[in-house]
């Protein structure tokens, strides 16, 4: 075929390397409301669901079971599965409908009625809904921090400097699993540095995550995923019930944890039963709700490309992060992992959740370069700073980014380098020379670090493990060193776990230990002149207006 | 006697190895009809859905009957999951199964070590199929390895979604990595630290990827039987 000039070019956008697929329902590429998705229906004899979604109880699968049994507010649950699912809907996005009202109903539904609730609403709508149903009223946002060599000093300052930037919640992993501890030590160490009451984790095996998190290395987890069909879990060696065990061991030891979830990990594990990604989804909000957890990051996570391929998906993804608040429990709300090549389509990712406000618009934004990133990569990194805030300048926004200037970016990098120094060398690790130091606070990628040595890292922070170092000896080595601002911090942050306020749903600490949760700062959003409004934020809306970027019309010598 | 080939059939020829390479090309029509040419244009975005005939017999890579556990030392199993070799027979980059394996045994043998491979039934899981591979490996070190080119280094005392090396974005694994999967995984099992391989990092890669290997691993998956237990393999590469 002879081309088509304009076709040629149109093809060489970077939006033409994104994957896309057509709908295809037998094995779940559908956003919602699929062919074979049941139909809502709930019955309930003696107190107990005999029936659930067009499932008598012998039909139960363990799913079904647990969520029959735990998950439902069965006191509306009838009223609620007899209105009609577009007056539920209108609800949500009705204004004059508190928050508090509509969660009443909302927490009453089953899973397939709650997709027919998210079914009726269009984008705009559910940005309307989202905006109300947030459960904490201020907005915020989480990074990752980590990079491909693990390096342990580039990892402590790209921590401070996210501190600094506004980030309440940091999480780590690893480029290689053994690695795990001096990661997350040195974020932690890093983000306190940077601002203390900023809580950190790190993503790794579920046994070695809840030890760091025992051992006082992290203050919270978030890897902790469910799913929508029963094969994907037992795939997994895991059942719903395993993984409300585990919920519980984090509870119990003073920890702060949400569930993960997202549109297309049933398609990528190849066990969708035909199902789609908005009822599976709904079965993962319902099985978090049924395990007492106060959270769940949602909002395709790291499968976003599979809903990202479908028609519809990117409302199906702003969808289930609502419907997440509906069921009354905090929302990391995705945004968190490399989605598209085309920056617009970039953008339009974000929207939804930006424009709304969520508890963390992005539950990983990129706080190092993309190419560090080891979660593969996120929507949005640190060269998009600047972008980010001024689209937050713009709209009148807290997006959760704040802009810092240079020198401030400079000096707190350098202290949380020194700082994690003066933690390896007390604790007998692999020394940190001051041409690291040097480097990470002036890098910008991992290229800019001298290399370690891998090995002996490696062998270090199992050996760590081995000795039985907990937080109390990170603590001693601050001090010891002189960083007492940073040693007082680190105490604070293990003194939380033993008080527990931070459990409470969508907990973060300010700079002075005060936990800003649901139930001291409950969204109440009414429409017009009530909620968050980030010009009545005053230290926040100054930040967010005056960017150093900005000429100032009174100074300016032309 | 050189048999003479006319025209006709050059050209039959030529039309054929055209089609098979899939580029074979339909000319425009100009006339109004909006059907026709909606089917005509084939649409790149879409990821087509690929049914390929099950159970392909390949000879370089024979079942010799059910893996039995192995009990010498210097033994490195090669586990792969139920599509590999036969259902699908390349990577997620289009890199051959064949080399793949040429490659991992390469790197297991420069070390000194033998490798055993082994086909997985019961899961489709890079770690699950890893696992069932340590419970078969002398040494107690497995590398598993999916078609779509997903692949662990695992060692027996390890939670089962631990690992010593990962390498979770198979769209940036080249030949030569799988040679130095082989060599670090020998290594293990002598019971040296080796550097870990190093992780390339495209953050492209899923975005790009994502839905085709979505649809591998449901093919992968079409293939897991379960409880049937893993099968011992013989590869021949001459």
């Amino acid at each position: 075929m002879k081309r088509q000039k304009r076709f040629e070019k149109l093809e060489k956008r970077p939006v033409h390397l994104d994957g896309f697929v057509k709908r295809w329902d037998d094995e779940g590429l559908v956003a919602m409301m699929g062919k074979n998705d049941p139909k809502p229906s709930i019955k309930i004899e003696n107190g107990v669901v005999t029936e659930l979604d067009g499932k008598t109880q012998d039909e139960f699968d363990l799913i079904d079971q647990y969520i029959a049994k735990y998950g439902i507010n069965l006191e509306n649950a009838e009223k609620v599965m007899n209105m009609d699912s577009l007056k539920l809907a209108n609800m949500l996005c009705d204004p004059n409908v508190p928050r508090s009202e509509i969660v009443q109903l909302t927490t009453a539904m089953t899973p397939a009625k709650a997709e027919e609730v998210i079914s009726k609403l269009n984008f705009a709508e559910m940005i309307m809904a989202t905006q109300k149903m947030r459960p904490r009223r201020t907005p915020a946002t989480q990074c990752h921090i980590t990079n491909t060599l693990d390096n342990p000093v580039e990892l402590a300052a790209d921590a401070a400097e996210a501190a600094r930037r506004g980030f309440p919640e940091q999480e780590t992993t690893t480029a290689v699993a053994r690695y795990a501890p001096m990661n997350a030590i040195s974020i932690m160490v890093g983000s306190q540095t940077g601002r203390p009451g900023v809580i950190t984790q790190c993503s790794v095996e579920e046994a070695d995550e809840l030890s760091l998190g025992m051992r006082g290395f992290t203050a919270y987890a978030e890897t902790i995923s469910v799913y929508g069909t029963d094969r994907v879990f037992t795939d997994g060696d895991d059942t719903p019930w395993s993984k409300g065990f585990l919920a519980s061991c984090y509870a119990s030891r003073g920890l702060k944890m949400r569930f993960t979830s997202g549109a297309g990990s049933e398609v990528m594990m190849g066990y969708t039963e035909g199902k789609s990604m908005l009822y599976l989804e709904a079965r993962c909000i319902f099985i978090t709700k049924a395990s007492g957890v106060q959270g769940l990051q949602n909002g395709g996570v790291s499968c976003i490309g599979i809903p990202g391929a479908v028609a519809g998906g990117i409302r199906e993804v702003l969808g289930e992060n609502l419907l997440c608040m509906m069921l009354d429990i905090e929302c990391a709300s995705g945004n968190d992992q490399a989605f598209s090549h085309s920056d617009i389509r970039r953008t339009e990712r974000l929207l939804g959740q930006f424009i709304a406000g969520t508890d963390y618009i992005s539950s990983g934004y990129a706080a190092e370069e993309n190419k560090d990133n080891t979660f593969a990569g996120s929507n949005m990194d640190v060269l998009d700073y600047d972008d980010y805030v001024t689209m937050e300048r713009d709209l009148a926004v807290n997006g959760g980014i704040y802009p810092i200037e240079e020198d401030e970016a400079i000096m707190i990098r350098n202290k949380a380098a020194k700082a994690i120094q003066a933690v390896f060398e007390s604790l007998g690790l692999p020394p940190i020379t001051d041409e690291e130091v040097e480097a990470a606070t002036y890098a910008s990628n991992s290229d800019d670090m001298p290399k370690r040595d891998m090995v002996q890292d490696m062998k270090a922070a199992q050996d760590l493990m081995a000795r039985g170092i907990t937080v109390v000896d990170i603590i001693k080595a601050l001090d010891e060193h002189g960083f007492d601002d940073v040693a007082d911090a680190v105490t604070h942050l293990a003194q939380q776990k033993v008080c527990g306020d931070y459990l409470q749903t969508s907990a973060i600490f300010d700079g002075n230990w005060n936990c800003i949760s649901a139930i001291n700062d409950t969204n109440d959003y009414k429409g017009p002149g009530t909620g968050y409004r980030v010009w009545e934020d005053e230290e926040t809306w100054n930040k967010i207006q005056d960017v150093p970027w900005a000429l100032d019309p009174k100074k300016t010598d032309f | 006697m050189a048999k003479e080939i006319d025209e006709a059939l050059l050209r039959s020829i030529i039309k054929d190895v055209i089609s098979e390479v899939g580029t074979v090309e339909t000319p425009i029509s100009f006339k109004d009809d909006p059907k026709t040419s909606a089917a005509q244009s084939s649409s790149n975005a879409a990821v087509a859905t690929q049914t390929r005939p099950t159970a392909n017999k390949v000879d370089w890579f024979k079942h010799v009957g059910i893996a039995k556990p192995g009990f010498s030392k210097d033994e490195v199993v090669i586990a792969v999951a139920p599509a590999f070799a036969e259902e699908i027979t390349r990577t997620m980059i289009k890199t051959p199964h064949k080399d793949v394996l040429r490659q991992v045994i390469a790197g297991i043998e420069e070390e000194g070590l033998k490798a055993r491979v082994v086909k997985v039934y019961r899961t489709s899981d890079v770690s699950f199929c890893a696992v069932e591979g340590d419970s078969l490996s002398g040494s107690g070190i497995t590398v598993g390895i999916q078609s779509k080119g997903t692949t662990i280094i695992h060692q027996k005392d390890q939670e089962p979604l631990n690992n010593l090396e990962l390498f979770p974005q198979a769209p940036v694994l080249t030949l030569d990595t799988y040679r130095a999967i082989g060599k670090n995984a020998a290594q293990y099992a002598k019971g040296m630290s080796p550097t870990p391989v190093p992780t390339v990092n495209d953050q492209m890669s899923r975005v790009q990827y994502q839905a085709l290997s979505a649809l591998m691993h449901i093919q992968e998956t079409k293939q897991v039987v379960v409880g049937k237990p893993a099968e011992e393999i013989e590869v021949n590469f001459d």
